[in-house]
């Protein structure tokens, strides 16, 4: 359970988020979605106290995240931001390794090791765990990174859009990916998604945004509506009964 | 689609040969980094050998030999110091700031060196070279190299700038500031005062004093063993702010800790020898290539040792060849930029 109460974060007098209050149930994959600069990355990145709020609170399983230590909170929540590069030449196994950190201090035992394989399995690594990571494709460095906060092994899991960058087929294989993770390993996942049919059919529930505040909070269906997704995207929707599911057209 | 979304959770149980996650993850990788280890370590020990006993008049073993030996360890182990210095302070940098190509003395450190000794002479003239050396002078310049690095790491790195990219940007422009002054005062000197400031400004085993030394290995002594301690938590903040956040680790602390303490080794080494701007950056660069893993705990015995090597070899040819010992920095670039862009052509990245 992600808790924020009036949350509120200010840029500059005409630029602010919040205040939002919200509640994001314990399981299944919840989507964030809205225009672009709706506030989706910056609420994602404050519940992931990568950035500090300026007033109201949150609380990521019943933790404060702006008193609880850093350490403590490692263990229970992961974000993976959108922009990731390393100046260091890593292997996927050493990244994915890096997972383990706040249990392991850098002293990677045989546990961890285990949980290590485990996740690269998980996200079909296995051929390429002792590859560099710029020898791989961006479809694969981006399964690598998702490995990497799996293996911290937290009950949350914030994602930045990781479809950025992903053509049709891995963007399905990623969202099927974390699908798993969400029903087989019980992840309550947050992610920022950019497109509503990949919210509509892989997501739980969906939370659209708008000028910095939360707008639509329901199940696809209640969401996945003509008038609900005009609003929030500003632009004409129309919202038909595809072969899985209704589909958004706003071409 | 199907098969995928039942497929059972570990795929691939069939025994693969190795799924460790180490720091060198194949035994070729294991193979090649004590080879490279190793050698270095050889080339380490004959250079020092080297220094020690070529061209010493006495036979090898007499009581006379070990008389001029020891005299020349002084340097040895100036060279030792400034290795050490040099080499954990560029890497710990390059890791913190996430950047490889730039050095900490570009903040500041050389800028200030010259600038005091500079305006020693400029000042009290001839007699100004000696009025700076001293062990309380050592210390002073040590502490003022300290103090300025502090101010502008905490003042730049807590404020609402917060900001890495501003802190470098500003201190190079402190640095550039310092030295358009000193270049100012060289203008205006007599050619004999220039002429023996010059000597100062090269950086040269030479310029260190033995009396420095109770004052300079505690030093980097506790700075040395503080970056190496954070090996692992270095490793970490290597992969950037969010990420270094996202793994529990207080990122802002990390770095002014570490910046701390590359600023003592920085201090420590300008004032024992001067400017040694290229070898921190061509030490580093080339110890990541030998060293080839994202790992501080087996970077920096490798950067210790290629560190030491290109010094004591260049020292060793200054010495023996161009009978102009002591000033090593010449030698350096020209050699070390040569074997730089050598690695970096042939290898195609950094």
């Amino acid at each position: 359970m992600i808790t924020l109460n009036a949350v509120h974060k200010s840029y500059s007098s005409e630029v602010s988020i919040g205040p939002v209050t919200l509640q994001i149930p314990t399981g299944g994959i919840t989507a964030l979605v809205g225009p672009n600069g709706a506030g989706k990355s910056t609420m994602l990145t404050m519940v992931g106290r990568l950035l500090g709020i300026d007033a109201g609170s949150i609380e990521v399983a019943g933790y404060d995240v702006s008193s609880t230590s850093s350490k403590d909170l490692a263990k229970i929540v992961s974000i993976l931001r959108q922009e990731n590069h390393f100046v260091t030449r890593l292997t996927v196994r050493q990244l994915v390794g890096f997972g383990r950190f706040p249990y392991s201090k850098g002293r990677l035992t045989t546990a961890d090791e285990e949980i290590i394989s485990r996740s690269i399995d998980f996200l079909d690594l296995g051929e390429l765990e002792h590859r560099y990571l710029d020898q791989l494709s961006g479809g694969q460095r981006q399964r690598a990174y998702v490995a990497m906060v799996l293996a911290q092994d937290t009950e949350h899991v914030l994602l930045d859009e990781p479809l950025n960058n992903l053509d049709m087929k891995h963007s399905v294989l990623m969202m099927q990916h974390l699908k798993r993770a969400a029903t087989e390993l019980g992840r309550t996942i947050v992610i920022v998604l950019h497109d509503i049919n990949f919210a509509g059919h892989y997501a739980d529930y969906i939370c659209a945004m708008k000028h910095g505040q939360v707008v639509e909070f329901g199940s696809p269906a209640e969401i996945m509506r003509d008038e609900v997704l005009t609003g929030v995207f500003d632009t004409p929707v129309r919202v038909v009964e595809g072969p899985a599911g209704p589909l958004a057209v706003y071409y | 689609m199907a098969n995928l979304l039942t497929r059972p959770l570990a795929p691939t149980a069939s025994p693969r040969i190795h799924r460790g996650s180490g720091a060198l993850p194949h035994g070729r990788s294991r193979t090649r980094y004590w080879v490279v280890f190793g050698i270095l370590l050889l080339l380490a020990m004959s250079f020092g050998f080297g220094l020690l006993a070529w061209d010493n008049p006495m036979p090898l073993g007499t009581e006379g030999f070990w008389l001029i030996a020891n005299m020349r360890a002084n340097s040895l182990l100036t060279m030792a110091i400034v290795a050490f210095c040099q080499a954990v302070a560029t890497v710990s940098f390059q890791t913190v700031t996430n950047n490889r190509i730039i050095t900490p003395s570009i903040m500041g450190f050389e800028s200030l060196y010259i600038a005091v000794q500079t305006g020693a002479v400029f000042f009290l003239g001839a007699a100004g070279v000696s009025a700076v050396q001293g062990l309380w002078q050592f210390s002073a310049q040590v502490a003022l190299m300290v103090l300025l690095a502090c101010l502008l790491y905490g003042w730049l790195l807590s404020g609402k700038l917060g900001n890495i990219q501003i802190m470098l940007l500003i201190g190079i422009i402190l640095g550039a500031g310092l030295g358009s002054i000193s270049t100012f005062m060289q203008r205006l000197l007599t050619p004999s005062e220039f002429d023996i400031l010059t000597a100062r400004l090269f950086g040269s085993m030479s310029n260190a004093d033995m009396s420095y030394m109770p004052v300079a290995i505690p030093l980097v002594v506790l700075a040395g063993t503080a970056l190496i301690a954070s090996s692992k938590r270095l490793n970490v903040v290597a992969l950037g702010r969010d990420t270094t956040m996202n793994l529990g680790i207080n990122h802002r602390g990390e770095v002014m800790r570490t910046l701390f303490f590359v600023s003592i080794l920085m201090a420590v080494s300008t004032a024992l020898v001067g400017p040694m701007t290229f070898l921190g950056f061509l030490v580093a660069t080339l110890a990541y290539q030998l060293a080839d893993t994202y790992d501080h705990r087996y970077i920096f015995p490798v950067a210790f040792l290629t560190g030491f090597v290109v010094l004591a070899g260049a020292y060793f040819v200054m010495k023996n060849i161009f009978y102009a010992q002591g000033v090593v920095g010449i030698i350096i670039e020209a050699v070390g930029g040569i074997t730089f862009l050598i690695f970096i052509l042939r290898k195609g990245r950094l």
